[in-house]
C-alpha cells in the first residue's frame, strides 16, 4: 500500500477519472512547481473504481474552469491546518477561449493561427462544446 | 433591416427576415428588368479559394443583373493568398475596394473570420464540408415557389450527408419551420455529422436515418439529392466504393408521390439518371435559376438597396432612368 502523507495547507483535487490526472498535472504547470506536489494514479475508489488524486502543498490560485474542462466530476478540497475547510465543484463555463483546441482538420483554426479558439457550451449534462468556426463538437473528458 | 449584415450561417436571418428576401426575390422574378440598375456603382468581390462554377456564376450574374460590377479571383494561386497572406489581411484589403464580399473557402469557418475583420457584408458561398447558406436560400425559395409553403413537409436528403454542406444548411434552416420532418438516406459511412442530429434532437424534431432510398421515397414531399464529392474524401477507395450507391432513376420515381419534387444543388455526377430530367417533378435546373434570383435579392438587401415598400416598386424603373440620365449614362 502506497502511503502519501496528508498536507497541512494546500489543495487536494480528488475524484479525477483515472488517466486524466496527468493531464491536469501538466495543465496546472505542476511539473514546474517549487513546492511539494503529489500525483497519485489509479488509487482505489468506491465511487469510481480507480481514480487519480493531486495533492498540492501550497495555497495556489488556479483556473478551476480549466479543471472542469478536463473532468467536470472532480472535487477540489481546500486544506487548512490539515482540515478540509472548503469543497469546490467546478462548473462548466458558457464560453471558453484558447483552452480547447478544435480537432477538426478542416477547421479554419488549423491554418489561421492568429484567431482564438472559441467554444460555446451546447449541452451541460453531456459536457458538449461547439467550435465557433466549424461547429465541431468537443465532449469534456474525452480525447 | 438587413443592410450591412453578414450571411455566414443559414440561421443568421430569422424566418421573417428570410421572408423579406423571398418577397423581394418574387418581385424580381415577376419583373426582373425593373431592377436592372438597383445596384449601379456598387462592387461585389468574389473570393473563391477553391473551384466553383455555378455558385460563382450565380453571384456574378446576380450582381450584373442588378447593374453592379464584379471583381475577384476564382482560384487562390492567382492571388496574394499564394504568397501566404492570411484571410484577415486579404479581407481588410478587399473591403477597401468592394462594397460586399462573397467568399468560398476550403476551410470550415473561414467566412466567419472574414466577417470579424470586414466592415462590409460578407456572404459565405461555401466553407469546406460545413455550410452553404446561399444554396439554402436557393432551396427555400424553390420550395416556397413550388410548394407554396415551408411548413409541414417531409424532406428526404439522400447521398453524401456527411460532407454535403448544402444538406447541413438545408436541415438547419428548414428545421426552424413547424411541422417539418426529415428522412436522412445515406450509407452509414456518410451519415450527417453528430451536431446536425444533436440539433434536431434538441428541438424535438422527428428524423430517421435509413440506408435505402426506394423504401422511403413514397413518403417524401421533397427529395434532395446530393453528389458524392471526391474532394471530400481522404482516400480514393472509399470514394469509388460509395459514389454510386444512391442513384435516382425512373423506377424509383414511380414509387414517389405525384407532387414530390426532386431537388439537387448541382453538379450531378451520375446520382440522378438523365431519364429523370423529363419528369415534371425534376426541379434541379429551375432551382439554379431560383438561386440567381435569391442572390440578387440578398445582395440588394445587404447593400441596403432593396425597396422598402415592395407593394409599390413600379416607380423604380423611372427613378433609375432619371438617375442614369442625370449621370449621363444611356
Amino acid at each position: 500500500m502506497l502511503t502519501i502523507t496528508s498536507i497541512r495547507n494546500g489543495i487536494v483535487i480528488d475524484h479525477i477519472r483515472a488517466g486524466l490526472g496527468i493531464r491536469m498535472f501538466y495543465q496546472l504547470g505542476l511539473d514546474k512547481a517549487g513546492y511539494s506536489v503529489a500525483l497519485i494514479m489509479n488509487a482505489a475508489s468506491t465511487r469510481l473504481g480507480r481514480k487519480d488524486i493531486i495533492k498540492i502543498e501550497n495555497n495556489v490560485d488556479f483556473d478551476v474552469t480549466m479543471l472542469a474542462l478536463i473532468d467536470p466530476n472532480v472535487t477540489i478540497n481546500v486544506i487548512e491546518d490539515e482540515h478540509i475547510v472548503r469543497k469546490v465543484k467546478p462548473e462548466l463555463p458558457e464560453r471558453v477561449e484558447d483552452i480547447i483546441t478544435c480537432k477538426n482538420p478542416r477547421c479554419v483554426t488549423s491554418v489561421e493561427k492568429y484567431v482564438p479558439q472559441v467554444f460555446t457550451l451546447v449541452n451541460r449534462e453531456l459536457g458538449q462544446y461547439r467550435c465557433q468556426y466549424c461547429d465541431e463538437i468537443y465532449t469534456v473528458g474525452q480525447d | 433591416m438587413l443592410k450591412g449584415r453578414h450571411l455566414l450561417d443559414p440561421t443568421d436571418f430569422s424566418p421573417g427576415e428570410l421572408d423579406e428576401i423571398f418577397d423581394f426575390a418574387d418581385q424580381i422574378i415577376q419583373s426582373p428588368a425593373q431592377f436592372n440598375h438597383l445596384c449601379d456603382s456598387s462592387i461585389l468581390a468574389t473570393l473563391f479559394y477553391e473551384p466553383s462554377t455555378r455558385t460563382r456564376f450565380s453571384f456574378e450574374t446576380a450582381m450584373l443583373r442588378l447593374g453592379g460590377n464584379v471583381v475577384g479571383f476564382s482560384e487562390p494561386t492567382s492571388s496574394s493568398v499564394a504568397k501566404g497572406e492570411s484571410v484577415a489581411d486579404t479581407i481588410r484589403t478587399v473591403a477597401c475596394y468592394a462594397d460586399i464580399i462573397v467568399m468560398r473557402h476550403p476551410k470550415e469557418g473561414a467566412p466567419r473570420i472574414a466577417s470579424q475583420y470586414s466592415p462590409v457584408p460578407v456572404i459565405n458561398a461555401g466553407d469546406g464540408g460545413h455550410l452553404h447558406p446561399t444554396q439554402t436560400l436557393t432551396d427555400l425559395l424553390t420550395i416556397r415557389s413550388v410548394k407554396h409553403q415551408l411548413t409541414g413537409l417531409t424532406i428526404g436528403c439522400c447521398g453524401d450527408l456527411k460532407f454535403g454542406r448544402t444538406v447541413h444548411s438545408l436541415i438547419k434552416a428548414t428545421s426552424r419551420y413547424p411541422g417539418n420532418k426529415f428522412i436522412l438516406i445515406s450509407p452509414k459511412e456518410l451519415r450527417v455529422p453528430d451536431y446536425v442530429t444533436a440539433d434536431l434532437a434538441a428541438k424535438g424534431i422527428a428524423y430517421q436515418e435509413v440506408e435505402r432510398l426506394d423504401e422511403v421515397i413514397g413518403d417524401l414531399d421533397i427529395l434532395y439529392m446530393t453528389r458524392v464529392q471526391k474532394e471530400r474524401f481522404f482516400n480514393e477507395d472509399d470514394y469509388v466504393r460509395l459514389k454510386d450507391v444512391y442513384i435516382l432513376n425512373a423506377d424509383k420515381m414511380r414509387l414517389a408521390r405525384k407532387d414530390m419534387i426532386v431537388m439537387h444543388p448541382l453538379p450531378r455526377v451520375g446520382e440522378i439518371a438523365y431519364e429523370v430530367d423529363d419528369d415534371p417533378r425534376a426541379y434541379y435546373f429551375k432551382q439554379a435559376k431560383f438561386g440567381m434570383y435569391a442572390r440578387m435579392a440578398l445582395i440588394a438587401e445587404l447593400l441596403g438597396k432593396a425597396p422598402l415598400d415592395l407593394e409599390n416598386t413600379s416607380h423604380l424603373g423611372q427613378k433609375d432612368a432619371r438617375d442614369r440620365k442625370a449621370r449621363g449614362v444611356s
